[in-house]
């Protein structure tokens, strides 16, 4: 579980900064998106990795806190998704407004010469 | 509880959301809207900053706590007023007034959503410096980026987009980073709540004090993109240049809440009280530091564009506040913070005095012409009988003498404030002790000099070529409104000079509390029951 958790969070972070590096606006907003994914990925695994726990409580054993998942990141995760949705809307707009001032995706605002 | 702590941020928000509620047709209510709210901030700011100097450092009562929904300060989001806090709330409405009342000649419809946005803006910097919660510093970050984005683009223009592309994606990349460190150190603490972070660090085992220095580490990356350290501040100048000249201004204090979260922060996790990890990661600030003023040197020297002159200054008082801070001395730190406020409002009168002196030049005045072409003739014109002000005889006197204050406050030439906060800075570090001076004493006392004269240079050639030179056949028309903002915060630079004394005091004091952090600590930790409503 760990290994995957971790190897989808590397995955997920390689491509985005691969991408995020690339010349073309379009390219660097998929980057910043999969970066999101891995760091919310991450966030939520804080919370601590568990397979074959129950939902919420085991037949027949009284509930106690050590059962359940810890909140907070789960709490923190949803804040960081809505924020980076918000953000990588806003950075859409800019990105066609300087598609539109400058006629060209590069993320100069002009093609490289030669 | 004491319900004035929280006014600073509910405040702008009221004032915002009721701007948008009226829209962009009635402007002129949205002016009186941001001119009380801005009044009101600054009124506050002061309160708040005379009642938290009115208790002895050390004391318990040294910090404020508001907790909101009254939970206890471990599991609730506390906000937490000090010195330091009091002192960024006040340097906040100073420079949001003075951009506010800058941005009424002209530049306020250049564009849509003008005031709401900076109403967002002054929450979202209000909040970073009141929180006590490093979840809740990020989410306020994210506020006054976002306001900030719509700032920096505010007039649009193929320059301003193009800058704030980039400037949207390194700082969409910082906030990822400080979410990846929040997150880590909140795996291994267990805890978001800064004081309850200092308390918990001593007691984490040997090996995950390997993990804990390395999320504190992404962390702080996360915070010295935003106060622009090499090799982290490129994207700093050109923006801060292409920005319209009020955001500029408040832009200016936008860099320094990278620097007072690395004060805040490395002070309160890494000081003398953390056990094993004490001092954490201080070599790297101050070696950062002594890079950024010597790349932003360099930049000041090599510009010839008076805005991008303006931007370097910003990286070179951002290098000059990491690297001493990262002397991690308290008698430095003080004089780090008589600097912050002497730099910062002398930064924000000099973006403000570019627009006007370029203005007279016709090179800012083609940014301009491409904004009014956007936005439609019509409404500039319309607006123009009441807008165009007064010219003021000597106008060029008066841009002239207030250039030349910019300049000797920012190389640190006595008389002026510039200089009494070098002298803050350097004196301690010199000061006769045992074993000697490091060797650090004496590249900060280089770098400080080196960067004082590139300054002194870079302006000098600026200030002949704008004023020196031959005059052009259109007269230079400034109103009252534009240059009253800028002597106002150079009058408050001359005031800082004037009242050195009882402001070093309050700096020293602030010091005082920032490097033994016990008494902060305590006094958010021990606020844990909650009193129901009636005053503290």
């Amino acid at each position: 579980m760990e290994l995957i958790v971790s190897l989808a969070i590397g995955v997920l972070a390689g491509s985005g900064v691969w991408l995020l590096l690339r010349p073309r606006t379009f390219q660097v907003i998929m980057g910043l998106s999969l970066l999101s994914y891995a760091v919310n990925l991450f966030i939520f695994s804080t919370g601590g990795l568990r397979t074959g726990a129950a939902p919420v409580l085991e037949h027949g054993v009284p509930g106690n806190l050590a059962q359940h998942a810890d909140p907070l990141p789960q709490a923190l995760v949803l804040t960081a998704i809505v924020i980076s949705f918000a953000t990588t809307a806003l950075f859409l707009v800019v990105l066609l407004a300087s598609r539109g001032l400058t006629g060209t995706d590069h993320v100069d605002g002009r093609e490289r010469d030669g | 509880m004491d319900h004035l702590t929280i006014a600073p941020i509910i405040l702008p928000l009221l004032a915002g959301a009721l701007m948008v509620l009226a829209g962009e047709r009635r402007r002129r209510l949205q002016i009186v809207l941001g001119l009380v709210s801005t009044l009101g901030l600054l009124g506050l700011a002061i309160t708040l900053l005379l009642q938290v100097d009115g208790v002895a450092p050390g004391a318990e009562a040294v910090v404020r706590v508001y907790r909101l929904g009254n939970w206890p300060a471990q599991f609730g989001i506390v906000l937490a007023l000090d010195r330091l806090s009091a002192l960024m709330l006040l340097l906040t409405a100073v420079l949001g007034l003075a951009a506010l009342t800058f941005s009424l000649a002209r530049w306020h419809h250049a564009g849509v959503h003008f005031h709401p946005l900076f109403q967002f803006q002054l929450l979202g910097l209000n909040g970073a410096f009141l929180t006590g919660d490093l979840f809740n510093l990020f989410v306020f970050f994210e506020v006054l980026l976002a306001a900030s984005y719509g700032l920096v683009l505010h007039g649009s223009g193929t320059a301003r987009v193009r800058t704030g592309l980039h400037y949207i994606a390194v700082n969409l990349v910082a906030s990822l980073l400080f979410l990846i460190g929040a997150s880590m150190i909140y795996g291994l603490a267990g805890t978001l709540n800064m004081a309850d972070l200092a308390a918990r660090i001593p007691a984490l085992a040997a090996e995950d004090r390997g993990l804990l220095e390395a999320g504190a580490a992404i962390l702080g990356v996360a915070f010295l993109i935003k106060a622009g350290m090499w090799p982290l501040g490129f994207w700093l100048p050109t923006t801060y240049a292409a920005a319209s000249a009020p955001a500029a201004a408040i832009l200016s204090i936008l860099s320094k809440v990278g620097v007072y979260a690395v004060l805040r922060l490395w002070l309160l996790l890494f000081g003398e009280g953390a056990g094993a990890s004490a001092g954490f990661g201080g070599g790297w600030l101050v070696a950062g530091g002594l890079l950024t003023i010597g790349f932003g040197s360099i930049a000041v020297l090599a510009t010839q564009n008076m805005a991008r002159l303006a931007g370097a200054s910003v990286l070179v008082s951002s290098g000059t506040l990491l690297a001493a801070v990262g002397a991690g001395q308290v008698a430095v730190s003080g004089g780090a913070l008589f600097y912050l406020a002497s730099s910062v409002l002398a930064l924000a009168a000099l973006f403000l005095l570019i627009e006007l002196v370029e203005r007279g030049r016709g090179v800012g005045a083609d940014v301009l012409a491409v904004t009014r072409e956007a936005f439609g003739e019509g409404e500039e014109e319309e607006l123009e009988d009441e807008e165009v002000g007064v010219a003021i005889p000597a106008t060029i006197a008066t841009l002239g003498l207030s250039f030349f204050t910019c300049a000797l406050l920012l190389a640190g030439l006595p008389p002026l404030s510039g200089f009494l906060a070098k002298f803050a800075m350097l004196a301690p570090l010199f000061a006769p002790g045992e074993g000697g001076v490091p060797a650090t004493s004496w590249a900060l006392l280089a770098a400080l000099l080196l960067s004082g004269m590139a300054t002194i240079v870079a302006m000098t050639r600026a200030g002949i070529d704008a004023f020196w030179a031959a005059p052009d056949d259109a007269v230079l028309r400034v109103g009252v409104v534009e240059i009253a903002p800028v002597m106002v915060l150079l009058a408050l630079c001359i005031g800082l000079t004037v009242g050195a004394g009882p402001a070093m005091r309050y700096m020293e004091a602030t010091a005082a509390t920032l490097h033994a952090p016990a008494g902060y600590v305590r006094g958010i930790l021990s606020a844990a029951p909650g009193t129901r409503g009636g005053s503290p």
